[in-house]
């Protein structure tokens, strides 16, 4: 069944699964076209039930929520302020409300088209699988252990990054209990009086929690970069912030070429050279060692193939043109089904078969449920 | 190893040093104890020693700090990783990555160890504190004993020479604690490892010292034999108390020490009785209902509650309850009588605070019933649940949300119903005068206790439920709830208290409930069952053993008719 013979269950490496996630996040920013977008979603939402290890945050849900909450904003606003998507088939008819002329170009209430009000669910669509993809990556690879692999120069920002994800998830902990003795003082834990009530407390809280971890990285020698004067470091640092936002800049160019231009792949190309710059220089003073790191073999590289394949079929066939990457929207029409693309996107479920079981849920999975009661002391 | 000269550390804005005159001298391979009352500043010379203090707390220090030749001045935390290893109170909090062999390889990570050279110290390091079997566990999974020894194994991986610890047994239970600090006992002997460590369960710690640092009030007192510092300690454990009053020297610090000098008064009162083994389910021991032995503390008639006493004001049927598929009560029948206080014991994770959390309407039990003053709790709304159930839970402070005492007790007496000025009026009873301006954080342990619990008797509930209550309190806080707790279960309540505080259980339990995996494996009257067993025993009745008697009052108590 496997494409790759794997003896051992192991993770794979953090890096990979990025790869992986970010090339299905960047070829569902270049389609409109609905069935391209349930197929990614379907797609990330099998692998991470497939090889999420037991135990690891299962960020794809919240993702997949919070998009659907952009495309139901996206869908109201239009509805309440229009597109301007010309349309014909006017579905309702809001009363108009007529604005003062220095707010000229903005329309409130009036008719509302069926092709406005899809357009704005496709763009929605758009967005919201771009972020399931990304929580597919965390919860394939979380951040933390990614952030291993993270560049000496990058240390003051890894520290920010390492405190900042834990925090999400303590306040969403601490605001529990705080909600629960609430409802020991009588309250009902419940509305937006009682949110306001237990907001401080909860910062406060969690913040003091994110002080301890700062203090145990530093007691434990974090940002020890001895080899370095104060002036390389600056330099080294400044010269991976230009890198990284570059490769940002590039990025968002290639994904929509409205904005990006032709500017686009040359910044990409050029941030990413500058990246690779700032991480030898500052690969040359890491005096980090590693302990026992992911290895990269086959499977990493069919991830990172897959990654690079799908996004590269989908920026192509969109820039060339090809009919089913967008949907059209005046008149309205099933869009057909690109079939290179869609063929590419299809082989990325292979990652299921291309990747070994994270070893606990290799052992859940042979039916050795050791792992999920937190046990008592074994001596 | 460690020298300290003449160690003053001042917090911005503070008007006067939280520590000065701080003046030691720690040699290689010596066990440290730093004891002092609640807010004394020991956490303040802790983080001296490695630099969090002032490099990342901030304040002034004056004086020298030097560590292995290092000055904590132009030496910050970090450049010190590899010579101070520090430990704080709560290890999830330090936690950096998610599993435990990445925790342990992440200082030596940090500080570029050679992977090979990591590789063995990892797998030493795990055998060391007996982590072997749990080494690709998600941290979060681990019990509470096992989080702590992972928190000393990652610093202690990277090979320091100074272990400091700042209370870290205040969240285990009995046995979790014994085990950490049998590992800190074996590092000091075998491999040569200095230790500084703070903490306020003394009766835990003590025998293990080499030497005694007392801070008062700020003050620094120099290192110390352990038994003369007992002499005129603030704070001392239980067979330091029995020994000061028997007027015993030298002064035994351990229960061995202890019981070699007790042998006399062990045969004076051998008239007591002997005392049988506990059997699981349910057992009696000869002497648990006997009304021989005075009651500790007690300022009017105790009820001795037995099993089927008609007053139940909490009672569960076959309970059982499921957290995350996880089985944390199985099949529980138990039933709590009111004008006693009832304290649940058991490892971390037994279900003494899914119980607790059942009680108090907060969880809804899979199958079974829980009944308080006969309604189901769960079903009540909370605005009505407070007259019937109270519960302090652990971490005191998340009652508190006002900017000043002042303001949480007006807010307390709304929330709860209480005629205005009924929770100010609870906290003078409870502790005294608290100032109506400070804010809650600002208060010591001792006083946020003594707030939140204010603010939950304000409901006037029949049941209270505290849970674990003296995690850092100090000996002369624990006497004071003590007092109360009584005071509150003689005037009608039922108390029901979480707790690995085996001398708490001794000074104010009348029945002990014992958890194990989410089932009762004994219930009964507190002597009984605590005397007998070799975890849950205090000091005094394992001195006194096989003499039924669990605290020094009670000691004091029997000789009265003797003298």
């Amino acid at each position: 069944m496997a494409l790759v013979a794997h003896s051992r269950h192991r993770m794979v490496h953090p890096v990979a699964w990025w790869a992986w996630g970010i090339g299905l996040a960047a070829a569902a920013s270049h389609t409109t076209n609905p069935i391209l977008l349930v197929l990614i979603v379907v797609i990330a939402a099998w692998v991470v039930v497939e090889r999420r290890e037991l135990g690891a945050i299962d960020a794809f849900v919240p993702f997949l929520l919070i998009g659907l909450g952009a495309i139901a904003f996206r869908v109201v606003m239009t509805v309440v302020f229009g597109n301007g998507i010309p349309g014909g088939t006017i579905i309702l008819d809001l009363p108009s409300v007529r604005l003062p002329s220095w707010v000229a170009g903005i329309r409130l209430g009036g008719p509302v088209s069926l092709e406005g009000v899809v357009a704005a669910a496709a763009e929605g669509a758009r967005l919201a699988t771009t972020l399931a993809c990304l929580g597919a990556a965390n919860a394939l690879a979380s951040p933390k252990r990614l952030l291993r692999y993270a560049p000496a120069t990058l240390y003051d920002i890894g520290t920010a990054v390492v405190v900042a994800l834990t925090f999400a998830p303590q306040l969403v902990e601490l605001a529990g209990r705080v909600r629960t003795a609430r409802q020991l003082r009588g309250h009902s834990g419940r509305g937006l009086r009682e949110v306001a009530r237990i907001i401080v407390p909860v910062l406060s809280g969690t913040l003091d929690r994110s002080l301890d971890l700062a203090a145990s990285m530093e007691s434990r020698g974090y940002g020890r970069v001895p080899a370095l004067s104060r002036r390389q470091r600056t330099g080294a640092s400044s010269l991976a912030l230009v890198g990284a936002a570059g490769v940002v800049a590039g990025l968002f160019g290639v994904m929509s070429p409205s904005i990006g231009g032709v500017f686009g792949l040359p910044t990409l190309v050029l941030g990413v050279l500058v990246s690779a710059g700032a991480l030898m220089v500052g690969a040359r003073t890491d005096t980090r060692t590693a302990y026992r790191r992911d290895p990269w073999r086959s499977p990493e590289w069919i991830l990172s193939a897959m990654g690079a394949a799908v996004a590269l079929s989908f920026l192509l066939a969109e820039s060339r043109g090809i009919p089913g990457m967008a949907l059209a929207q005046v008149p309205l029409a099933w869009p057909e089904l690109p079939w290179v693309p869609a063929a590419i996107l299809a082989a990325c479920a292979l990652a299921i078969p291309a990747t070994p079981l994270p070893p606990r849920l290799a052992a859940r999975r042979r039916g050795l449920t050791h792992v999920s009661p937190p046990q008592g002391e074994v001596s | 190893m460690i020298e300290l000269q003449d160690v003053a550390v001042t917090y911005a804005g503070a008007a006067r040093p939280t520590i000065a005159g701080a003046t030691l001298r720690i040699d290689e391979g010596e066990f440290v104890l730093v004891v002092g009352p609640t807010g004394s500043g020991k956490s303040t010379l802790l983080r001296c020693l490695n630099g969090l203090v002032p490099h990342f707390s901030g304040g002034t220090v004056s004086g020298r700090v030097v560590i292995d030749g290092r000055d904590t001045r132009d030496h910050r935390p970090r450049d010190l990783a590899e010579v101070v290893g520090f430990v704080g109170q709560d290890p999830m909090a330090s936690f950096v990555t998610d599993t435990v062999e990445d925790e342990i390889a992440y200082g030596m990570e940090t500080l570029g160890v050679d992977p090979t050279a990591m590789r063995r110290r990892v797998e030493e390091t795990l055998d060391l504190l007996g982590l072997a079997s749990v080494r690709d566990r998600p941290l979060a999974q681990l019990s509470g004993g096992q989080q702590q020894r992972v928190a000393i194994a990652a610093v202690l991986a990277a090979g320091p020479r100074v272990l400091v610890l700042d209370e870290p047994t205040s969240a285990l239970d009995p046995v979790g604690a014994e085990e950490v600090l049998a590992a800190l006992h074996r590092l000091v002997h075998d491999v040569g490892l200095t230790v500084v460590l703070a903490e306020h369960r003394l009766e835990r710690v003590i025998h293990y010292a080499d030497q005694i640092v007392v801070i008062d009030g700020g003050r620094v007192s120099p290192l110390r034999h352990p038994a003369d510092a007992m002499i005129d300690s603030p704070v001392h454990p239980p067979v330091v108390a029995l020994g000061r009053s028997m007027l015993w020297s030298p002064l035994p610090l351990s229960v061995r020490e202890a019981r070699r000098a007790a042998r006399g008064l062990r045969g004076q009162l051998g008239h007591l009785g002997h005392l049988g083994p506990v059997e699981a389910g349910g057992p009696v021991g000869p002497l648990g209902r006997s009304g021989h032995v005075s009651e500790p503390g007690a300022d009017g008639p105790v009820t001795t509650p037995v099993n089927n006493e008609p007053t139940k004001a909490a009672v569960g049927t076959h309970v059982t309850v499921k957290r995350d598929g996880i089985v944390a009560l199985d099949e529980v029948t138990v039933s709590f009588a009111d004008h006693a206080v009832t304290a649940v014991m058991g490892r971390n994770g037994a279900g003494k605070s899914t119980l607790l959390l059942g009680l108090a309407g907060l969880l809804r039990p899979s199958s079974g019933s829980l009944r308080v003053m006969g309604q189901d709790p769960a079903q009540l709304r909370p605005s009505a649940r407070v007259g019937v159930v109270g519960l302090v839970p652990q971490d005191p402070g998340v009652l508190l949300y006002a900017d000043s005492v002042a303001d949480e007790c007006r807010a307390a007496d709304r929330d709860l119903g209480a005629p205005p000025g009924r929770t100010a009026a609870l906290v003078r009873e409870i502790y005294g005068e608290l100032p109506g301006d400070a804010h809650p954080s600002d208060l010591s342990e001792g006083q946020r206790l003594a707030l939140a619990l204010a603010i939950i008797l304000a409901g006037s509930p029949h049941v209270l439920l505290l849970d674990e209550p003296t995690r850092g309190l100090d000996y002369a806080a624990k006497g004071h709830l003590v007092g109360l707790l009584r005071r509150i279960a003689n005037a009608g309540t039922a108390v029901i208290l979480a707790t690995h505080d085996v001398e708490l259980v001794a000074e104010v339990a009348d029945r002990v409930v014992v958890l194990a995996d989410g089932q009762i494996v004994a219930d009964g009257p507190a002597r009984s069952v605590i005397a007998g067993s070799p975890a849950f025993a205090p000091q005094i009745a394992k001195i006194m053993h096989p003499v039924p008697l669990l605290t020094v009052a009670d000691v004091s108590a029997a000789l009265e008719p003797a003298s």
